[in-house]
């Protein structure tokens, strides 16, 4: 701040400038800079893989074994989408991945707005006290019950069929029901009440006036929900034994069955995989992003 | 009624009942599932852990001879290990890659939602199928990563197939889950009032300070919070270890990759439970799973004491 008088002094060039540079500051520019260029390097290493899938999945096995690898496909080779689909029953593995994915959808859709209003818009005693078993059961590694689940729904004559997968769905999700709960608890308690003054029973209060304002909330849960189950390899890999039972994210163990793998078929079929995933991110990107911010309000 | 005397003990008010009976049927799915699926699974394995089993028959009691077998058995010891240095690389890694994202993206870019989605998009892919991709992009033979490091004359390195490797291959493919935790953190960055800054930079505070003396401490229970979830997610570490060692079409015979050194405790548990078929034994890994976890947990939360600030409201 001192020296601010002598600058002045010397700048006879500036005479004729209108109006007067200003001091000369730390370039705000740089800073900026230099943070958008990690972000670009960041961002090309975090999109890499996806091209990489891609250019992999439209080379020939010549192509594909050569080194240095091309960065793009020479010749490229659209084929290799048929015979992915046809080297592997991917049609059964894909109705299976979308049966699976449904039925999780649609369970995760009913069970959590429901538990969710029982944790936020009724005031009973010790609810705050279950809700916080509910959050610690987020905590809980699910690994350490497989083993126990396969010898229940074994028992039970599940094996071999969705219900391991798509009945748990039902009863709820810590991390779905939270998200639902932060929605609900931000609706203001008036709503509810007139229409308890109306004369609506709870579950009437819950079905038509909270819901339809949750439209949002439940999307969120839903687009998650839909993009867990089309990734989920574990239960899968547990409950299903039956080839024609196997979704996609087992089905594809197949491209490396036999001796030299068809890394290109595989790449693919990843790709067919990926796809509907990028769309729907593509298409909800908003939902997505919310959702995963609910999170940070609590911490 | 058994719940009658509940009431009364609890010394509930008319209207605290009506709420009870109001909410039971909102919350009862969640209260069966976790009883069935939760609870009951804890339990069983509790019960199953002291015997015998295969699937398939009885169970026959052997008392503590899982534990015993455990003790020395030089698998489980090296499962456990191999998934210990796996949190201890990954965690870390995963919180200061997560944090530096953030921000980057907290320097008022104006097309920071570009950088947003291209950092989320990842964690939403099927962790099989980012798995595949991997196996491809690390390949010793034709893999692009090797290429690159060849270009900067780096020596190339055998990801997959060196057991000193392999684990920080897992480590790396686990860092494309960096996106949800950055954009938590940029959710909290951007929670830090600018006042703060202001006044920290008129008393003549430089970046650095600035970021220890306001930044950290407002972002700590944010930090925690990935801390901890980052831990149990690396504790269960599996799919990526399964689809690199060829997973199901090795069948029982084939080591976790070179030397073992994929052997991640659920893995082995895994392979124990599946395919020795010895249910008795995986049961006791999995109690033994349990309780690492909530000690793990519970320390966590202890050490957070000295370094996570709570706003004082």
């Amino acid at each position: 701040m001192a020296v601010a008088p002598k600058v002045r002094e010397a700048r006879p060039l500036a005479i004729a400038r209108e109006p007067a540079p200003r001091q000369w500051r730390r370039p705000r520019l740089p800073k900026t800079m230099a943070a958008r260029a990690g972000l670009i390097v960041a961002s090309l290493l975090f999109l890499l893989p996806f091209y990489w899938m891609a250019n992999s999945a439209l080379k020939n096995i010549q192509e594909l074994s050569a080194f240095p690898p091309t960065l793009y496909p020479h010749a490229p080779a659209f084929d290799n989408f048929v015979r992915a689909v046809t080297y592997i029953p991917f049609g059964t593995f894909l109705l299976n991945s979308v049966i699976l994915t449904a039925g999780v959808t649609i369970g995760a859709a009913i069970s959590n707005p429901l538990i969710a209003y029982g944790f936020s818009r009724i005031q009973w005693p010790g609810r705050d006290f279950v809700f916080g078993i509910v959050l610690a059961t987020i905590f809980l590694p699910f690994p350490v019950l497989i083993v126990a689940l396969f010898d229940i729904f074994a028992k039970l004559h599940w094996i071999d069929t969705f219900l391991p997968i798509i009945v748990p769905a039902f009863f709820g999700n810590p991390f779905f029901i939270f998200l639902m709960r932060q929605f609900f608890l931000g609706l203001p308690n008036e709503i509810s009440e007139q229409a308890r003054i109306d004369g609506a029973n709870e579950f009437q209060v819950f079905l038509h006036i909270i819901l339809p304002l949750a439209k949002p909330a439940v999307a969120v849960v839903v687009i998650f929900a839909a993009v867990q189950a089309w990734g989920e390899f574990l239960t899968p890999l547990l409950f299903l034994q039956d080839e024609t039972k196997y979704p996609l994210s087992i089905g594809l163990q197949f491209y490396r069955q036999e001796h030299d793998v068809s890394y290109n078929l595989l790449m693919a079929a990843s790709t067919l995989i990926v796809i509907p995933v990028v769309v729907l991110f593509l298409a909800f990107q908003r939902f997505f992003i919310q959702g995963v911010t609910v999170g940070a309000v609590k911490g | 009624m058994i719940a009658a005397p509940l009431f009364r003990r609890f010394n509930l008010t008319y209207q605290d009942r009506r709420n009870l009976r109001t909410a039971l049927p909102f919350i009862a799915p969640w209260i069966i599932g976790f009883l069935a699926f939760t609870v009951y699974p804890i339990v069983y394995s509790l019960y199953l852990s002291f015997q015998r089993y295969s699937g398939f028959g009885d169970a026959v009691p052997v008392g503590l001879a899982n534990y015993h077998y455990m003790l020395k058995d030089p698998l489980f010891w090296k499962s456990l290990i191999n998934t210990l240095y796996y949190m201890a690389l990954a965690v870390p890694v995963g919180v200061v890659v997560a944090l530096v994202l953030a921000m980057m993206m907290n320097q008022r870019v104006r097309e920071v939602a570009i950088y947003r989605a291209a950092f989320y998009l990842p964690s939403i892919i099927p962790l099989f199928a980012l798995t595949f991709i991997f196996i491809v992009l690390l390949n010793p033979g034709f893999g692009f990563v090797d290429y690159v490091l060849g270009l900067l004359h780096l020596p190339a390195v055998n990801w997959l197939g060196d057991p000193h490797w392999t684990k920080i291959s897992v480590v790396l493919l686990a860092q494309l889950g960096a996106g949800g935790p950055a954009l938590i953190f940029l959710a909290a960055l951007r929670a830090v009032p600018q006042e703060l800054y202001e006044s920290a930079t008129l008393d003549g505070a430089g970046a650095i300070r600035r970021f220890y003396k306001i930044t950290w401490p407002l972002i700590t229970p944010v930090i925690l919070f990935d801390l901890i979830y980052g831990m149990i997610l690396g504790i269960q570490i599996f799919t990526p270890a399964f689809v690199l060692t060829g997973g199901t079409s090795g069948g029982g015979a084939y080591t976790a990759g070179p030397d073992n050194s994929l052997l991640f405790y659920v893995y082995y548990l895994y392979k124990q439970a599946f395919q020795y078929s010895d249910m008795g034994y995986a049961s006791a890994m999995a109690w033994v799973l349990f309780v690492i976890s909530v000690v793990l947990a519970v320390a966590i939360m202890r050490w957070s004491r000295y370094w996570v600030h709570y706003e004082a409201d």
